[in-house]
């Protein structure tokens, strides 16, 4: 008998969309009933999630579908971030007059898509749910439609997208064939010497999955649709698809293919190297916050990988809090940019910022918090998060992938800095309005607390985290 | 008599396979060609899989194709979709023009 208890919140968040979606068009006027709605949904599964925590792991759906703490977790991270992306971007959706009902449809079928992304224990339902997410996703990159940018960076999104999704299926395909099987555990139990298929198949996986969560040199679509798409767009492009990606990277590394680990760990370890140099460089030249955020992502996807490339449970967890102290930093930082607004209009140049200090010390202040913790400067968050990885890494002996990363990191303070030299020392601008709705406000001041505040206590993420065995 | 195997039909996907990769990279005039391209690279993924459904005696692969079949659909009807928009936007679809994002 399956227990579909511990698939409620797929199926409510399944059976919500379709509701909404028939109440949508049926009912005049409705966006706001159902943004709100979709939003309370969001809370629902949530809880439901929440309550998952402690049971044992299992497997459902003919071991298609799996339910271990690591799922769990990621999809509370994905569920909860969520919530904080839907609740501080209603009023920039409002003025950009793309407040529409199928924007907030398209936000909860992509986060499903991720749900299932996050457990699946099977090549079919990984791409299953792999394509219901960024066939959502395609479709909010070109949300804002009579805009040039926001097309064009949809119909970029697209064609990449498309194309790392194809070379992905074409590496199940071959660990289809030279395992027998498309089940995970399967195929790891099949998995007994190194053929040249698999192995291929394995760089094919690698590449697809790489471009999901834009690692170098499979980045190029990221600045491009991070700048193009509207503000909510990209906060939401920067933190729920890395989450999901970084998982479905994890459980792909550490369950078919751990006994590969020879043949992929070079790879990994490539990737990192890169992103973290590559995404440390490339943004100094830039003028455009989303296009610079764009370009950190990279460099801070690269110390995920790290962590991943470690290949021992050390290295998993410190690379989930990483994830976990990123998507923080980055809701604080886009709250900040939801707020550079001028009557109605909303400014995203790094010159936009300059003496922001003068008019508003709160705002600066919060900046300054996420920047120095983007930058990775002790005693915030972000610094704790790089401390984990460093330390995984330094424990397996990998020095060359500790040393670049900490000189990146020192590449990558230069440009916080020269933010907050914008911030704090440059000529000021026009005062900004302050009306803001409560939301924004309320996500904004809870990820910048969370950022400040976690060095007092440190261990209540750890213990949570320290759950997490996939080996 | 020449038997036809396992190896002949990977060879044919894996040359598809190229050929749609390929197709994205080289072609500069049109994106309805990448969205040909897109297609392709599918089709090749469908005859590894069935090829090697036939080889294992194992039927999770053609049902795996049933389901990429329906995925490509819709990536399809997506993919016209945000083309129509971007068209309706800037009057051309050739790909040397889609720079208005740099930097």
């Amino acid at each position: 008998m399956i227990n579909l208890n511990f698939v409620f919140s797929e199926i409510f968040i399944s059976i919500s969309i379709m509701f909404l979606l028939i109440l949508g068009v049926f009912k005049n006027r409705s966006s706001n009933l159902i943004y709100n709605l979709s939003i309370l949904s969001l809370f629902i599964i949530l809880i439901s999630n929440y309550n998952l925590f402690g049971k044992d792991e299992l497997t459902i759906f003919n071991n298609s579908y799996k339910i271990d703490f690591l799922s769990i977790f990621m999809k509370f991270l994905v569920i909860a971030s969520g919530i904080f992306v839907m609740l501080s971007s209603s009023k920039y959706l409002k003025l950009n007059k793309i407040y529409k009902i199928e924007y907030p449809i398209l936000i909860l079928s992509s986060i499903l898509g991720m749900m299932i992304m996050i457990s699946a224990n099977d090549l079919i339902v990984f791409y299953m749910g792999l394509e219901l997410q960024s066939l959502a996703l395609y479709v909010l990159a070109s949300f804002n439609r009579d805009n040039v940018l926001s097309s064009e960076s949809g119909l970029k999104y697209f064609v990449l997208s498309a194309l790392s999704s194809g070379l992905l299926l074409y590496g199940c395909s071959l660990i289809y064939g030279f395992s027998g099987s498309t089940n995970f555990d399967q195929i790891s139990a099949n998995i007994t010497e190194v053929q040249y298929g698999l192995t291929l198949g394995i760089v094919f996986i690698i590449v697809g999955l790489a471009f999901k969560i834009s690692a170098v040199p499979f980045h190029m679509w990221a600045p491009d649709v991070y700048q193009g798409s509207p503000t909510s767009v990209t906060i939401f492009f920067a933190i729920l698809p890395k989450i999901a990606a970084l998982t479905v990277f994890i459980k792909f590394l550490y369950v078919p293919f751990v006994n590969l680990i020879d043949q992929w760990q070079i790879i990994i370890i490539f990737l990192s190297i890169a992103s973290m140099l590559f995404g440390s460089i490339a943004a100094i030249g830039q003028q455009n916050l989303k296009r610079l955020m764009a370009y950190s992502s990279i460099s801070h996807m690269g110390f995920a990988l790290a962590g991943v490339a470690v290949g021992s449970n050390e290295g998993i967890q410190s690379s989930i809090i990483y994830i976990s102290i990123y998507l923080m930093m980055n809701l604080a930082f886009f709250s900040c940019i939801f707020m550079l607004r001028r009557n109605n209009e909303y400014y995203e140049k790094i010159d936009d910022l300059s003496g922001l200090s003068k008019n508003h010390p709160i705002l600066s202040i919060s900046l300054l918090i996420s920047l120095f913790s983007l930058a990775g400067i002790p005693p915030l968050a972000g610094f704790f998060a790089k401390f984990y990885i460093f330390m995984a890494v330094i424990e397996e002996q990998m020095y060359a992938l500790a040393i670049i990363g900490l000189l990146s990191t020192v590449i990558a303070a230069f440009y916080y800095l020269r933010l907050i030299k914008t911030i704090y020392f440059d000529k000021e601008l026009e005062k900004y309005d302050t009306n803001h709705n409560i939301g924004l406000r309320v996500s904004l001041a809870i990820s910048t607390i969370i950022i400040l505040l976690y060095f007092i206590y440190p261990s209540s993420l750890l213990a949570i985290i320290s759950n997490i065995k996939v080996i | 008599m020449f038997e036809i195997g396992l190896g002949h039909y990977l060879t044919l996907g894996a040359i598809i396979f190229t050929i749609g990769v390929a197709g994205i990279f080289l072609n500069r005039k049109n994106i309805i060609v990448i969205l040909m391209s897109i297609e392709l690279i599918l089709l090749a993924v469908n005859i590894n899989l069935v090829s090697f459904s036939a080889y294992l005696n194992d039927l999770t692969g053609q049902i795996f194709t049933l389901f990429i079949l329906t995925v490509a659909a819709a990536e399809a009807a997506i993919g016209l979709a945000i083309i129509v928009v971007y068209f309706r936007n800037v009057r051309t679809i050739r790909v040397e023009e889609i720079d208005k994002l740099k930097g």
